[in-house]
């Protein structure tokens, strides 16, 4: 059982959760959270924000009931955390991007931490929030409000780009990534995917992921993923 | 000292709690966050003959007390389970159960004869085979074969016969709630040679998203399990409890002590967890402790002695 250090309200439904107890994990990789009892039913994954030497960060905006409840939580209160689960970004070496659109910027302040000087941009569709602490661990820090962040992103200037944000986003960025293919100057392109979950450890295949050597699961072989293996069906 | 152990058809378990399949992997997950060797039993992810990649789209969705899934038995197939994770079940120490599905009955009896085959050789070499099949009748999340063989006796009947005949493996039937007559069933598969029949499986269920005006599911509907089942899982295990002289593996929505002594009074002799893995992922070690402990409580030596007294 781990207790809430902060609850902080960022934005219109986006909230920045501070949680004594675990505190470990690595870039990309997320906890599963429960703060209630029997219903609702399943845990809520949250991928970590940032770890410390006390316990672990998490960003999130209010999607359901779940995050509702999470949203009331006060300093003190218990909250269950099982985790760290699922196999997040790769150490790497060179020139790197990290993207985020909306609440997906949330993983990549620890990458921002783990790889510092990466060029970071965070795109929003209304309010921005969390902007300002990534600023110091940036080389270059671009901000987009109500456009399309990847549109800001040369592809072809990095060794590497993570992306986190919604599906639309994620579609477009691996499509980037094979236009340039065919180009010749080949990013690695990593995507962190978001799926429901139930089990979360990879026992119940709720959040399988189509690829292309097959089915794979989203808690436990990703969630990230390097976006070429990946199909998006819609 | 309390004793919790319980037998069916030769298979002894050390306590009657068996993790139920789809919500257990094959219980390597879980093995990372407890000794999964203290459980009774595992039932393995439901396996068709050839692999299955599942259903698209949405899969899961949270119901009051329980959840719908349509996963649609995404599995590895019966050849790449006995090759890659049985090697894993042999260093346990619990029943192991494979939980067969199939889209035709020629599915099912050759993927019975493959796990029986594997079975001998595995006691020929001295190696722990598995120790019991629960024929997967009851699936309501694939397109063919699954349900439909589960609703009408006289299909199930077919299936039940030809698996039976295909292997000596002790051998539980799945029963789905959504069958014409569960009790029925049950009998049927008595008089066809079954040694077992578990229940429920889950009930056929939806949700539609009001704003898309649409099922939330590919496939329309999806099996609702979970505490919300609860009531009718006990309700059929103790009809069907009474209607057969074989063990009835009880299972539907058990989250507690007190959730499993009372199907153990309904009349099952073991039972099966399911979506409350998903809940506590230490589901297993959790109930293994709380049942020692109300046993205790409530000067219970034995679970033959409240055995289907309501």
């Amino acid at each position: 059982m781990a207790t809430v250090i902060s609850n902080e309200r960022l934005a219109e439904g986006v909230y920045h959760l501070v949680v004594e107890g675990g505190n470990s994990g690595e870039m990309g990789q997320f906890y599963m959270l429960r703060a209630w009892g029997a219903y609702p039913l399943l845990s809520r994954p949250l991928s970590i924000h940032q770890v410390n030497d006390n316990g672990v960060e998490f960003l999130y905006h209010i999607v359901g009931e779940g995050t509702e409840i999470l949203a009331g939580l006060n300093p003190g209160d218990p909250v269950e955390l099982e985790g760290p689960f699922g196999t997040g970004f790769p150490q790497v070496e060179g020139k790197v991007a990290l993207v985020g659109g909306g609440i997906g910027i949330a993983p990549l302040y620890y990458c921002a931490q783990k790889l510092p000087r990466s060029d970071i941009y965070l795109g929003f569709s209304r309010e921005p929030f969390r902007t300002e602490a990534f600023r110091p661990l940036a080389a270059e820090l671009t901000v987009d409000v109500g456009g399309l962040i990847l549109d800001s992103v040369d592809f072809s200037a990095y060794d590497h780009i993570f992306v986190c944000g919604p599906h639309p986003m994620l579609k477009a960025a691996q499509l980037k990534g094979i236009a340039l293919d065919t180009a010749g100057k080949r990013p690695d392109v990593y995507l962190s995917l978001e799926n429901r979950m139930a089990c979360g450890i990879g026992a119940c295949l709720v959040c399988s992921v189509s690829c292309k050597d097959g089915q794979r699961k989203a808690c436990a072989d990703g969630p990230v993923f390097l976006a070429e293996e990946v199909l998006f069906h819609d | 000292m309390i004793n919790t152990t319980a037998t069916i058809a030769g298979v002894s378990f050390k306590n009657p709690i068996v993790m139920a399949s789809g919500t257990f992997g094959f219980g390597r997950e879980y093995g990372r966050l407890y000794d999964v060797s203290l459980l009774g039993g595992i039932s393995g992810k439901g396996l068709t003959l050839h692999a299955k990649a599942g259903n698209p789209g949405i899969r899961v969705y949270e119901t009051p007390s329980g959840m719908l899934n349509s996963v649609g038995l995404e599995n590895p197939g019966v050849e790449a389970f006995l090759a890659k994770e049985l090697p894993y079940w042999e260093t346990l120490d619990t029943a192991r159960i494979v939980n067969l599905g199939g889209n035709t009955l020629a599915d099912y009896v050759l993927g019975a004869e493959l796990i029986q085959r594997d079975a001998d050789a595995r006691l020929l070499a001295g190696k722990p085979a598995v120790d019991m099949i629960e024929l997967n009748i009851s699936c309501p999340n694939v397109k063919e074969g699954g349900i439909a063989f589960g609703i009408k006796t006289p299909a199930a009947q077919e299936v039940v016969r030809a698996v039976r005949a295909a292997t000596s493996l002790p051998l539980a039937v799945k029963l789905s709630p959504n069958a014409e007559d569960i009790a029925e069933m049950a009998v049927m598969c008595e008089a066809e040679g079954a040694d077992a029949v578990s229940l429920i499986n889950t009930i056929s269920g939806m949700k539609i998203d009001v704003r898309r005006r649409r099922s939330v599911f590919n496939n329309l509907y999806a099996g609702l399990s979970g505490p919300a089942i609860k009531p009718v899982a006990l309700r059929m295990v103790h009809q069907v409890s009474r209607r057969v002289t074989i063990p009835v593996i009880g299972m539907g929505g058990i989250t507690s002590a007190t959730d499993i002594i009372e199907f153990i009074m309904a009349g099952a002799t073991i039972i099966q967890v399911g979506t409350y893995n998903f809940m506590n992922l230490r589901a297993g070690s959790t109930l293994v402790e709380e049942l020692q402990q109300f046993m205790e409580e409530e000067n219970i030596s034995s679970l033959d002695e409240i055995r289907g007294i309501v």
